[in-house]
């Protein structure tokens, strides 16, 4: 499908416009860092910063919400429960290659059989407006070096890259492509903006500089080399396991189910809450036996998640090179400086 | 757009239990229950032994199960339940009659045929009898397949037998091995006493290459059993343990159960030997 423009000047009206097919998400500034948000109504589209750095929060919580709710009860019994799915429609706007990565890994990770109904429903009710970014956030983030400066195919329904005062709009799905017809926003591309979009490539280019001392083909066996590396106790020492970092990771999607009563005691809901493997009771069981007691080992259980175990079960990448976990932690531990010194490690390990 | 929204039916979520019926309940030991459940839908379950399902009392949560009665298609389960929390807390408050939720059956389990034609070791700790119990019945029930069955099985004092009846029954049978020990006797105790590994040596000598153990129970029992089937010439992928970890969906999604890369809500909680060594974190 042929590329279209959409003049920054009908951005407004096109936002106005999606807002009539779902409640509208877009990056908003939330002083001094940046967040998605449900616009409220029309006066909210001024509020939209498609100059935006990162967010704090991916845009994961659309899909996989910090609280749900997946079962409604009416007592004890099980007669009469009833399942909930909130899959209301919804437009993802202005979501960056990384996340849009961060979003194929989170489906992938909930298609993978048994699949999980209710974020398969919301993706399925979510259109994806993506949008292009021509330089690094700040020093964590190494899109470059984990495949994720440029959008994965099919995820965004139509891909934005600003090309001065103009958007160079990228048709990926059909559903796009009716978005498009939809509306009468957008007209098709000319030469110029041909052009325009193709500088823009080098000019990306020529800033996302890898960051990693090898290629990310490498790094599941380095870490596996590195497993019982020191690294991991060094790096433990400082952290605190508070979960911040897998709270702002756009593939982190680990969870908790609870059972939330009612004032009458009796019936409720049966609710899902993001959890993390960074927490000491992550993995402990009945009788307090805890089979990731060491604050190391835990530490090390993220890190190979996001470098090996969610690659090597989904095919997509587990983690999406973002910078968010390094930039929020308290600690200042940072997963690219980890992943940089296991290069290091694992020859160390090898040689002894 | 519109018509891609289209909600899928709710019903379709894994998390919505059937209803399951208690029809019988039994005081085994002071903080074990034996329960058999139906469904109320008449339906029936099919599963292996080493299999589980999630067992809900709405209000306090869900905890994962394991059959322990004889597998393949069943209009019913049994379980053995230890009240040690919240969730088995409230299923021992529970009566003939009552209702439960149940999601699965969950799990890998282990296919009996492929040790057919082999010796067969049991070896059950505690409370492991009750996933142990899957598979004794299970070669029980098809005797002439296998060839030599031994059943070593422990519990701390005699007061911590489980399946008592089970146990009489094995004990008579000409066809199997079962010898039993606890770890403190009582005055009216005559058996075995000392642990699990002392009963290695009360056993009749099995064709160790062409054996499949299948050790059950706590993890310090394991690991001490394991030596001794070891020492036997036992092969390590021939030697089956179940592991235990917090879960908290059984659809390999939540993490809480996993081990390195592996869910052992799904592709556990059955493992050989070998691949507990391989996982590192296993044990
Ligand atoms: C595959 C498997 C088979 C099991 N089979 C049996 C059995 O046949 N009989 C039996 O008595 N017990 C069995 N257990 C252990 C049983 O699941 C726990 O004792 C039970 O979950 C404790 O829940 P609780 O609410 O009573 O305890 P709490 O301490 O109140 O636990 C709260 C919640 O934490 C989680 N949790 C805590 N401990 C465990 C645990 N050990 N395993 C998984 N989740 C846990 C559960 O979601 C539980 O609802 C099995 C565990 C597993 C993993
Ligand atoms: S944010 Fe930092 S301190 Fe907190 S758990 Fe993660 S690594 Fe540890
Ligand atoms: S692990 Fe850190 S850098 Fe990687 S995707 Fe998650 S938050 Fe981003
Ligand atoms: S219990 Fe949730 S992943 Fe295994």
């Amino acid at each position: 499908m042929l590329p279209h423009i959409l003049p920054k000047e009908n951005f407004d009206d096109f936002v106005a416009w999606l807002m009539t097919q779902g409640r509208v998400a877009a990056p908003v500034a939330k002083a001094p860092n940046f967040s998605f948000d449900v616009l409220v109504d029309k006066d909210d589209i001024a509020r939209i910063r498609m100059d935006y750095d990162v967010t704090i929060l991916p845009p994961k919580k659309y899909l996989l919400p910090s609280y749900e709710t997946l079962l409604d009860f009416n007592g004890p019994a099980p007669e009469n429960v009833r399942a909930e799915i909130d899959a209301r429609p919804t437009v993802l706007l202005g979501v960056h290659p990384y996340d849009l990565h961060g979003l194929q890994t989170t489906v992938a990770a909930f298609s993978q059989d048994p699949a999980d109904a209710s974020v398969l429903a919301r993706r399925k009710a979510t259109r994806v407006i993506g949008l292009n970014i021509a330089s690094y956030a700040n020093d964590e983030q190494f899109m470059a070096d984990m495949g994720t400066v440029d959008p994965p195919d099919g995820v965004a329904d139509l891909f934005l890259t600003d090309i001065g005062d103009r958007y160079f709009v990228e048709i990926g799905t059909e559903a796009g492509s009716e978005m498009r017809r939809a509306c009468d926003c957008f007209r098709p591309a000319g030469p110029e903006d041909h052009r325009a979009r193709q500088e823009y490539d080098e000019r990306k280019a020529a800033n996302f500089k890898k960051r990693l001392p090898y290629h990310v083909r490498y790094l599941p066996e380095l870490l596996e080399a590195s497993y019982d590396s020191l690294l991991w106790d060094a790096v433990a020492r400082r952290c605190f396991s508070c979960g911040t970092c897998t709270n702002v990771c756009p593939t982190c999607y680990c969870f908790d189910v609870h059972d939330n009563l009612n004032i009458d005691a009796a019936s409720g809901v049966r609710e899902r809450m993001w959890d993390s493997c960074q927490l000491e009771v992550f993995a402990e069981v009945a009788g307090g036996e805890n089979f990731r007691e060491q604050t190391a080992s835990r530490l090390r259980h993220r890190m190979f998640r996001k470098g090996k175990y969610i690659l090597e079960r989904t095919g997509k990448p587990g983690c999406v090179g973002c910078g968010r976990c390094s930039v929020h932690c308290v600690a200042n531990i940072s997963i690219l400086e980890a992943f940089q010194q296991i290069a290091g490690e694992a020859a160390e390990m090898h040689a002894t | 757009m519109t018509q891609a929204m289209a909600q899928p039916p709710a019903e379709t979520s894994p998390y919505l239990p059937r209803v399951g019926r208690i029809d019988e309940v039994r005081q085994f030991t002071e903080t074990d229950k034996y329960f058999r459940l139906s469904f109320a839908d008449g339906q029936g379950i099919r599963f292996l032994p080493g299999q589980f399902l999630e067992v809900s009392v709405f209000g306090i949560g869900e905890a994962p199960i394991s059959l322990c009665s004889a597998p393949g298609d069943q209009a019913g389960v049994e379980m053995c339940i230890r009240r040690i929390g919240d969730v088995t807390g409230a299923l021992h408050n529970l009566e003939a009659g009552a209702t439960v939720g149940l999601r699965g059956p969950f799990g890998n389990g282990f296919d009996m045929d492929e040790a057919a034609g082999k010796d067969l070791l049991f070896v059950a700790g505690g409370l492991g009898l009750a996933p142990c119990r899957g598979f004794i019945l299970d070669a029980l029930n098809r005797r002439d397949e296998f060839r030599r069955v031994t059943i070593l099985y422990g519990a701390r004092t005699p007061s911590d037998l489980l399946f008592a009846d089970d146990l009489k029954q094995w004990d008579q049978r000409d066809d199997c091995d079962f010898h039993v020990t606890v770890d403190r006797g009582d005055e009216n105790w005559t058996g075995n006493t000392g642990v699990i590994t002392t009963l290695f040596k009360k056993m009749p000598k099995l064709e160790p290459a062409n054996t499949v153990a299948f050790i059950i129970g706590p993890p310090i029992m394991f690991k001490f059993a394991v030596l001794e089937a070891l020492a036997m010439g036992l092969r390590k992928n021939q030697i089956y343990c179940s592991l235990e970890r917090r879960m908290k969906c059984g659809l390999g999604k939540c993490g809480h159960c996993q081990i390195r890369n592996v869910y052992v809500c799904q592709e556990g909680p059955i493992f050989s030997y070998a691949e507990v060594m391989r996982l590192r974190e296993g044990i």
